[in-house]
């Protein structure tokens, strides 16, 4: 009795399903209980990674919910790859069409705004330009200029309060989230990653110079209300440019 | 015959199974550690911490990586981007030992983050020979073997696991990593006896010792069920079974594993000042 690698997965992630036929206990007889033990380590291994993955989103759901969903979660999207700290990609996704979590339309931002972190902490080593070499551009050749950004910088916008639902939810004494749409810059200026609150203006002016635009049609798409200033120095001072090109 | 030796350069002396927690007690301590074992998953982002933190702690130790999830035993061929990425790792870290289980954990392209049983037949002995020899020639160097923990029988295995690791080795060149902890949870489980499986174990071939902790469970019949949760100190009939391999065997690298509710620094500190032990009398 062959039992094939496709029939013991299918039984794992399956508890409806017996055990194949073909493990047996010691003594011979048709393994159940025994079977367990791996349905048991793949379900509690993987809703283990997604816990450590998703640390606010479990805050925000409860204990409870948040297994019970990792245990759908799993099922539905096993890891296609060994590198657990990745996975969950698919979380904001998967969010968004689960039916008990509709009542929280801001969970797939939290989970967006979640892997991004991860991504930011995990990403290459960049060594930043230093302000000076900014400072010593004519007008001219500033607004020509284009910007390469470590890998670790990314820009998220949300139509709900991200930034201040996670401040809430990670820090003591954070303010009552408002209701409103935020953008936020994720920075990682040594280990940690950072995130700061964008104005709207700063949040285009930073995706268009992310888009490989030069920081004078940067500027354009930002509008009348970005402080350029402050958005250079915030992107400076955390190290986020790599190259003026 | 074996010329694992020379890809293998730990110390026969204690190390522990690394983590991020214990980073300031190890580069400051003192005490027998002698080598690190990372798993080598852990380490294939593209930088950050975790491989700044390795960089440091490779200036100081010599560091074994233990790969999980290459799923050596799968039905199906390996994953050649995981194989990349850790031809990448071994390529900058230089380890000084790289291991592997006899296990699958991929399957379709699903990977199931456990460490799964296989039977063993002549048909699945050629499958994991074929896929140790491709792991060797990409990375470019002999590879442990380690043996798993069993919680069931395969009713088509047709060989002792101690023959079908003994035949890899031969076959592939291959070394071996001698799980104590596992021997001991999978003769309790499958009612035989570890003494013989050490008894029978090809241990100039081990190029590695792990302990680790286990917990107790029983199947459906009351029979006992030990499963290999490394979350817990090792227990004094695994430290025994220790003692009987070491004495055939003589000193070899020695790791305490314990991955699940990770202690303070001094708890695995105790355990390798037992471990240290051991390995003396040894």
């Amino acid at each position: 009795m062959i039992v094939t690698q496709t029939q013991f997965r299918q039984s794992l992630l399956d508890p409806a399903q017996a055990a194949p036929a073909g493990l047996t206990n010691p003594d011979g007889a048709q393994a159940s209980k025994r079977f367990d033990v791996y349905r048991n380590n793949v379900a509690v291994s993987l809703a283990d990674a997604l816990e450590s993955a998703f640390p606010v989103l479990r805050k925000l759901v409860g204990d409870e919910f948040f297994r019970a969903m990792a245990g759908v979660y799993l099922r539905k999207h096993p890891p296609t790859s060994p590198l657990m700290m990745f996975y969950g990609e698919k979380m904001p996704q998967f969010l968004q069409r689960f039916e008990p979590a509709k009542s929280l339309p801001y969970l797939p931002d939290i989970a967006r705004l979640e892997l991004a972190l991860r991504q930011a902490y995990h990403a290459a080593d960049a060594a930043p330009i230093d302000g000076q070499s900014l400072a010593a551009l004519s007008p001219d050749r500033l607004m020509a200029t284009k910007f390469k950004f470590a890998p670790s910088t990314q820009v998220i916008s949300a139509d709900f309060p991200i930034f201040g639902i996670y401040l809430a939810n990670t820090a003591a004494q954070a303010p009552r989230p408002e209701m409103r749409a935020e953008a936020l810059l994720i920075t990682r200026p040594s280990f940690d990653p950072q995130q700061h609150l964008l104005t709207d203006a700063a949040a285009a002016c930073i995706s268009a110079l992310m888009d490989g635009n030069s920081l004078g049609v940067a500027m354009s798409s930002a509008g009348n209300d970005l402080d350029l200033g402050a958005t250079l120095g915030l992107l400076l001072g955390q190290g986020a440019i790599t190259t003026l090109t | 015959m074996l010329d694992a030796t020379s890809d293998n350069r730990l110390p026969n002396r204690v190390g522990v199974g690394y983590k991020p927690q214990h980073y300031m007690d190890i580069i400051q301590g003192t005490g027998p550690l002698g080598w690190l074992e990372i798993h080598a998953e852990n380490y294939m982002g593209a930088g950050g911490r975790p491989i700044a933190q390795l960089r440091q702690l490779a200036e100081k130790f010599p560091i074994s990586v233990h790969g999980v999830g290459l799923s050596i035993g799968a039905e199906g061929a390996l994953d050649r981007d995981h194989l990349a990425r850790l031809k990448h790792l071994c390529d900058w870290l230089d380890p000084a030992s790289f291991s592997e289980h006899l296990a699958w954990s991929t399957h379709d392209s699903h990977f199931l983050n456990d460490l799964l049983p296989l039977p063993y037949t002549q048909r699945t002995l050629a499958r994991v020979a074929d896929h140790i020899d491709q792991v060797q020639e990409v990375i470019g160097r002999k590879m442990l073997l380690e043996n798993p923990s069993s919680y069931l029988a395969f009713a088509e295995s047709d060989m002792e696991e101690t023959a079908f690791l003994a035949e890899l080795a031969a076959r592939t060149g291959c070394g071996l990593l001698l799980d104590v902890n596992n021997v001991f949870v999978s003769a309790t489980n499958l009612k035989t006896s570890p003494q013989a499986y050490i008894d029978a174990f090809p241990l100039h071939a081990v190029g590695e010792m792990h302990l680790g902790g286990h917990d107790e469970d029983a199947d459906e019949t009351g029979a006992p069920l030990l499963i290999d949760s490394h979350g817990k100190a090792v227990v004094d009939p695994v430290w025994a079974l220790l003692d009987y391999t070491l004495a055939k065997s003589g000193p070899k690298p020695l790791l305490i594993e314990w991955d699940n509710d990770v202690p303070a620094w001094p708890v695995l500190a105790d355990e390798l000042t037992r471990a240290d032990g051991a390995l003396a009398l040894a």
